[in-house]
């Protein structure tokens, strides 16, 4: 009996130990399943989502507070992808236009601007240049179509302007076979 | 080393179907006139678009550089005759989309004038580094004119890693319809063996073998008298059966040399580089006479043109303009194509520019080019596996392509499609194969695009998040710095006292030092 308690009792101290080491030695910083959902979102920092930019919504999905349906620009390939990678059930999108509708960026009508730098301060990827009384202007390259400058502008002199397809973009259409075709695969 | 027995081996799959060359072959109509106003496209080759030197207004004349390139990749455009620029905009080009690029419009002053600024003549080329060779072959413009339109510079620089031991010149000319090779390999057969003796010099060839597919006796005649005239010692004609695609880089380069290209490689990693030979010529012009590339030789033909044949065509100038020339559409006229029937792209309008990469404009009868059968879904029969001569499986690629499932298609190889077209050719389903691969690898460039624009912004995002929480951070030391100076001070009356006492002293010093000189 003794013995019995005794071995039992020291094999939980041991392995209690070895947990507790392991803990330590092998502590993994950050949140790797938030850092795998950040991956697979668009990075516009829009917040249409409701949180404050792309990573602390992949944070509050990784903490289970979040639906997986809030990614508007995503879309619904972003919604099916996180899905996919946390074993969820897919949801319809809201508000689901991004990876349908034509990608935008903001431009900013420069012989209106007043220079009042509010759009600089609301921008997440820091894709305007300009300073106070001065033009500014928007790098199109860098923006994400996220459209947060455009509330703040006193002036409304930023409009958002769809990205011009070129030879270097232009993409081959899905084709359509125009016999026993099934009504989902209608080219898109 | 020299290859033992070129052209013994054989490449996987391929299909047969009738030549049609007897149409145009040996055919030649002259060159074409040249149309009042010529629309030059920025971009007629594979890699960034060429940036204007000119600009509205400007006089220019025949051969000057009218758009550079700064990047690596990427070829210049020079003026096909003299005459102005009256626009530097938009405009259509031919290109699947039917998309407008940017282009230099210019008025033909009819004089046709030389530039006084181009390069000297380089006959005594082996005495030259290959690096002043490639630099001149760069200037002058020239690209790969058997219709990919890669910048030839660059392919003729392996790089130190690379030996090169054999230079393939490729004039199989597989593609039905398409005589213009054929043609220029018959007439101009010297300018061809002195391209390659340049060629052989720049990439430090051992060998060159000379690909021709047998329906082309003419041709490979002319190459052979021309080659044995020549004091090429090591330069060989190989007549290749004729078999689509005979002329892709990779399967010619298997039935010369027996080497494979390696998937995700180029012909230089096993010591081949493969030029067609209307490149050739133009590097024989670039060299020996210090002319950039400013036409090329065109094939019109097919039942919807009168006068089928080949035509020296100056870049820029109207495909309306060329058809005119050779006779006009006739009432079978249905579908313009350009390039061949295999890989060619239908065009919906008529006055885009010949470019760089036009070696056909195929104007097809409705029953040369019959519009596509319904398709019908896949019954397995594998014919597709059996023609690819890129030894892949069609089949799959299509279930992947079609489910829209991208990273399938990558592990089985989408990007060794060379989209020759023989799938679809075989297809008893008739199912459009090559559009759904076409689709696949746009739509993958495109997502991976999305995945780094989207890895920027978060950078982007991150450091301005980091900056914010910086500014923040040293405005807080800040005051509390202060702060802490203010409490200091407040807490000790007699540090304050002696402070001010201090001040009044520097004050009775400032106004003691002042008052000597008051009354100056």
């Amino acid at each position: 009996m003794l013995a019995a308690v005794l071995t039992l009792a020291t094999l939980a101290t041991l392995f209690g130990l070895l947990l507790g080491y392991a803990s330590i030695r092998f502590k993994v910083e950050g949140d790797p399943i938030a850092d795998q959902i950040d991956a697979l979102l668009p990075q516009t920092q829009c917040g249409q989502c409701g949180y404050p930019g792309c990573r602390p919504y992949a944070e509050a999905i990784a903490a289970g507070e979040a639906e997986i349906n809030l990614c508007a620009p995503g879309g619904e390939a972003t919604m099916l992808a996180i899905a996919d990678l946390l074993g969820k059930e897919p949801k319809p999108v809201e508000g689901d236009e991004g990876s349908h509708g034509i990608k935008k960026v903001a431009f900013i009508h420069e012989e209106e601007c007043i220079g009042c730098t509010l759009c600089l301060q609301a921008c997440p990827v820091d894709a305007i240049v300009g300073a106070a009384k001065q033009m500014h202007t928007v790098i199109a390259d860098q923006c994400t179509g996220c459209e947060l400058c455009v509330p703040p502008c006193p002036v409304e002199c930023i409009e958002m302007v769809p990205v011009k397809t070129t030879l270097g973009t232009w993409k081959w259409p899905y084709p359509g076979e125009n016999l026993l075709q099934r009504p989902e695969e209608q080219p898109s | 080393m020299i290859t033992r027995n070129p052209g013994s081996w054989d490449f996987h799959g391929g299909i047969h179907r009738p030549d049609m060359k007897a149409l145009s072959a040996g055919r030649y109509l002259g060159k074409v006139p040249l149309p009042e106003r010529l629309v030059i496209p920025l971009q007629q080759h594979i890699g960034t678009p060429a940036e204007p030197l000119v600009k509205e207004g400007d006089q220019v004349y025949k051969g000057q550089t009218l758009a550079r390139v700064s990047e690596y990749i990427g070829a210049p455009i020079h003026a096909p005759t003299s005459g102005t620029v009256v626009e530097i905009a938009e405009h259509p080009v031919p290109h699947p989309s039917g998309l407008s690029a940017p282009c230099i419009v210019l008025q033909a002053d009819g004089r046709d004038q030389w530039w006084d600024g181009l390069p000297e003549p380089l006959p005594w080329f082996e005495e030259l580094d290959a690096a002043v060779l490639r630099e001149r072959i760069r200037w002058a413009g020239v690209v790969g004119l058997g219709g990919a339109a890669f910048p030839t510079s660059v392919k003729v620089n392996p790089g130190p890693d690379r030996k090169i031991q054999t230079l393939v010149i490729n004039g199989a000319e597989c593609e039905p319809y398409i005589t213009c090779d054929d043609y220029l390999m018959r007439t101009e057969a010297d300018r061809i063996v002195e391209g390659i003796r340049v060629l052989m010099h720049v990439v430090g060839a051992d060998e060159c073998l000379i690909g021709i597919e047998d329906n082309k006796p003419e041709a490979i005649a002319a190459i052979k008298k021309a080659v044995a005239e020549s004091d090429l010692a090591t330069t060989r004609v190989v007549t290749v059966p004729t078999r689509y695609p005979m002329g892709g880089e990779k399967q010619l380069i298997k039935v010369l040399t027996g080497k494979e290209v390696p998937s995700n490689g180029i012909p230089a990693d096993i010591g081949v580089i493969c030029i067609n030979v209307a490149t050739t010529a133009a590097v024989t012009d670039a060299v020996m006479a210090g002319r950039p590339l400013l036409s090329r030789l065109v094939t019109v033909t097919g039942e919807g043109v009168r006068n089928p044949g080949n035509l020296e065509v100056p870049y820029g100038v109207p495909i309306s303009h060329v058809i005119a020339f050779a006779g006009g559409y006739t009432d079978k006229a249905y579908k313009l194509i350009l390039g061949g029937p295999m890989m060619g792209f239908t065009l919906q309008d008529d006055e885009v520019p010949v470019t760089k990469a036009t070696n056909c404009l195929l104007v097809a009868s409705r029953d040369e080019a019959p519009d596509p059968e319904p398709a019908l879904p896949c019954i397995r029969c594998g014919r597709c596996a059996d023609a690819c001569p890129a030894q892949l499986l069609p089949q799959q690629l299509y279930w992947y392509a079609r489910a829209k499932d991208l990273e399938k298609c990558q592990e089985y190889h989408l990007f060794d499609c060379i989209e020759c077209g023989c799938c679809s050719w075989v297809c008893p389903s008739h199912i459009p194969l090559v559009q759904y691969y076409r689709f696949a690898k746009t739509e993958t460039w495109a997502q991976e695009k999305e995945k780094q624009a989207a890895e920027e912004a978060r950078r982007r995002h991150e450091a301005r998040v980091e900056r914010l929480e910086r500014l923040e951070r040293e405005r807080k030391a800040r005051l509390r710095k202060k702060k802490e100076a203010l409490d200091k001070k407040a807490a000790d009356p007699a540090g304050r006292k002696a402070a001010i006492d201090a001040a009044v002293q520097r004050a009775a010093e400032r106004k003691a030092k002042r008052r000597p000189e008051e009354p100056s």
